[in-house]
């Protein structure tokens, strides 16, 4: 056996026995319920101690089975492995059902069949809506149309047709984003730049700190415009600016940077908790 | 050393990354929290509405971003449910009605009973389109919401009644893990809308560096990441808890309790780049 191999059994052997130690004794990964008037909630730690709390076998089969599948993911930074294979296909598989089957029920049914044929989709699958036909339903012909031209590139002959849809489906969103764009990003950035650089408060007195502020947006963002600016070499005074510009985008960078490390922190702290606390009972 | 340092396996990384993250959870390391201006703004976009005030909560997050927006996402449900607003959760991630029925079981079930269901708070599930969602409910809210979550007709729900649009709500709440998020919703509503459509966010990391410059003219609030969640925590759990003398429960201190280990595997993170850079300088000097 390899030497590798030898540690690896080892440990999971250790873990193994470990986890059957504290099943028996402290039933690690069991979950009780209490029942209240909103439904069965997760016991409280007095309730489970006084034994006034039920079992509840499905929650618990949940727990290991989220508990198994976080150490299976986590297991890819050791080195990829069937473990992780395993689980990996399992999210993309569930993933890809749940989005087809939440497709279905709510756009399918409600923003089109529902549309189409209100009172025959109430009668089956939706109670709540109403069985009156809008005024100028017959437009959702269309979509239905564009929806049939879509799936027509899966039959043998034809396929081009789906470019149609495509096509209306590209141009459409292009316009509302770049409408959207020019307004929000562009036009309404360049107001909020736009800013007195000394600032006096409310008694008259000069605002330091918001001045000092003024300053270093306004600064920074000429900086980081002329570091883009190709059409003058960066030599002299241009090339000095733009070298602050440089900081100013570097700077930024590493706020972003930060930010992200102190997400993907927390996303490990929570699975940690989860196994520590929900699954093995250590905290 | 050096030799050591510079082929050193990244799994010893990865292990010691572990356990500066698992050792604070253990031993419930937390530091204190002093409030910064924008989660006090958020703080205050809230605490100004009066009682009765229609708030629209969009939960825009999965679970994989739960560990990072579920905590300010409770905090904004008991703060709106301590003002005595009324809530209509809203979500434009397929898996978000999950997160808006966690956080109503968890909070306003648990500790809000006398809330009513259709006049205090609704669920109006998840609508799909992205943006196309937004740009829509800005000006006909009833052409994509004619249901709750539940199937019941938004007719037959007496809080629903009289909403022409978005612009009816005295404050929108983005909780948003990415696309569509609080980009959108100041893209869409806040934007176009300026003096009537307010938006107030709580985002995850990845996202703020990117919303900032939307600060504050199109977003006068904004909670970043775990670290937002937890300064605005200390406010809500300062104003509603310790000022009354009670201790906040342990589901209103997850964010608190989330930054120890940040603390910790940040001081291991900058210490792990000035060593990598240290190592670097020393090739660098070492090369003919």
């Amino acid at each position: 056996m390899k030497r590798e191999t030898l540690i690896w059994t080892v440990v999971l052997v250790a873990a193994g026995l470990f986890l059957a130690y504290r099943s028996a004794t402290n039933g690690v990964g069991h979950v009780y319920v209490d029942q209240t008037d909103i439904g069965w909630r997760t016991a409280s730690p007095e309730n489970v101690v006084a034994g006034t709390a039920a079992f509840s076998l499905s929650r618990t089969v949940g727990t290991w089975v989220a508990a198994l599948f976080t150490l299976c993911i986590l297991s890819f930074l050791y080195r990829d492995n069937p473990f992780y294979k395993f689980a990996e296909a399992v999210v993309v598989g569930v993933s890809a059902a749940y989005w087809m089957v939440v497709a279905f029920w709510t756009t399918l049914i409600p923003n089109l069949l529902g549309k189409l044929w209100p009172a025959w989709i109430q009668s089956w699958a939706m109670p709540g809506l109403s069985s009156v036909r809008e005024p100028l339903w017959y437009l959702y012909l269309v979509p239905l149309g564009l929806g049939v031209m879509l799936l027509w590139r899966l039959a043998p002959k034809g396929a081009w047709i789906s470019r149609w849809p495509l096509a209306f489906t590209i141009g459409a969103f292009a316009g509302l984003r770049m409408v959207s764009f020019i307004q929000a990003d562009f036009l309404s950035q360049i107001r909020n730049s736009i800013l007195p650089l000394i600032v006096f408060a409310e008694n008259g007195a000069f605002d330091f700190w918001t001045s000092l502020r003024h300053v270093l947006i306004v600064g920074s963002i000429l900086a980081s415009l002329v570091y883009f600016f190709f059409s003058i070499e960066h030599k002299g005074v241009i090339g000095k600016v733009s070298k602050v510009g440089i900081w100013v985008l570097m700077i930024t960078f590493g706020a972003a940077f930060g930010y992200t490390v102190m997400g993907r922190i927390a996303l490990l702290a929570i699975r940690l908790e989860f196994l520590f606390h929900d699954w093995l009972g250590l905290t | 050393m050096y030799e050591f340092l510079k082929n050193l396996d990244r799994r010893w990384v990865f292990l010691m990354m572990l356990l500066a993250v698992a050792v604070p959870i253990l031993f419930r390391a937390q530091f204190p929290e002093r409030p910064t201006g924008l989660a006090r703004a958020v703080f205050d976009e809230i605490e100004k509405l009066p009682a009765g005030s229609r708030v629209l909560l969009a939960f825009d997050f999965d679970p994989a971003s739960e560990g990072e927006l579920g905590p300010m996402a409770t905090m904004v449900v008991r703060h709106c449910c301590e003002k005595k607003l009324k809530m209509y959760f809203i979500a434009l991630w397929p898996v978000g009605p999950q997160m808006i029925d966690d956080v109503i079981h968890k909070v306003i079930l648990s500790d809000f009973p006398e809330l009513v269901y259709g006049e205090d708070y609704v669920n109006l599930g998840f609508k799909p389109g992205n943006e196309g969602v937004i740009k829509v409910i800005v000006t006909d809210w009833k052409q994509l919401y004619t249901t709750d979550d539940r199937g019941t007709n938004i007719d037959q729900i007496p809080m629903c009644r009289g909403i022409e649009n978005i612009q009816s709500m005295d404050l929108v709440i983005n909780v948003s893990a990415g696309y569509p998020g609080t980009k959108e919703w100041v893209q869409y509503a806040a934007t176009p809308y300026p003096d009537k459509i307010r938006i107030v966010a709580g985002c995850t990391g990845v996202q703020a560096p990117l919303l900032y410059p939307y600060i504050p003219q199109q977003l006068p609030g904004l909670l970043g990441a775990i670290k937002g969640a937890a300064e605005y925590e200390e406010l809500v759990v300062q104003k509603y808890d310790r000022k009354k003398g009670r201790q906040p429960a342990a589901k209103y201190q997850e964010a608190k309790r989330r930054m120890g280990p940040q603390l910790v595997a940040h001081l291991l993170m900058i210490g792990l780049i000035v060593l990598g850079n240290v190592v670097f300088f020393m090739e660098r000097s070492r090369r003919p």
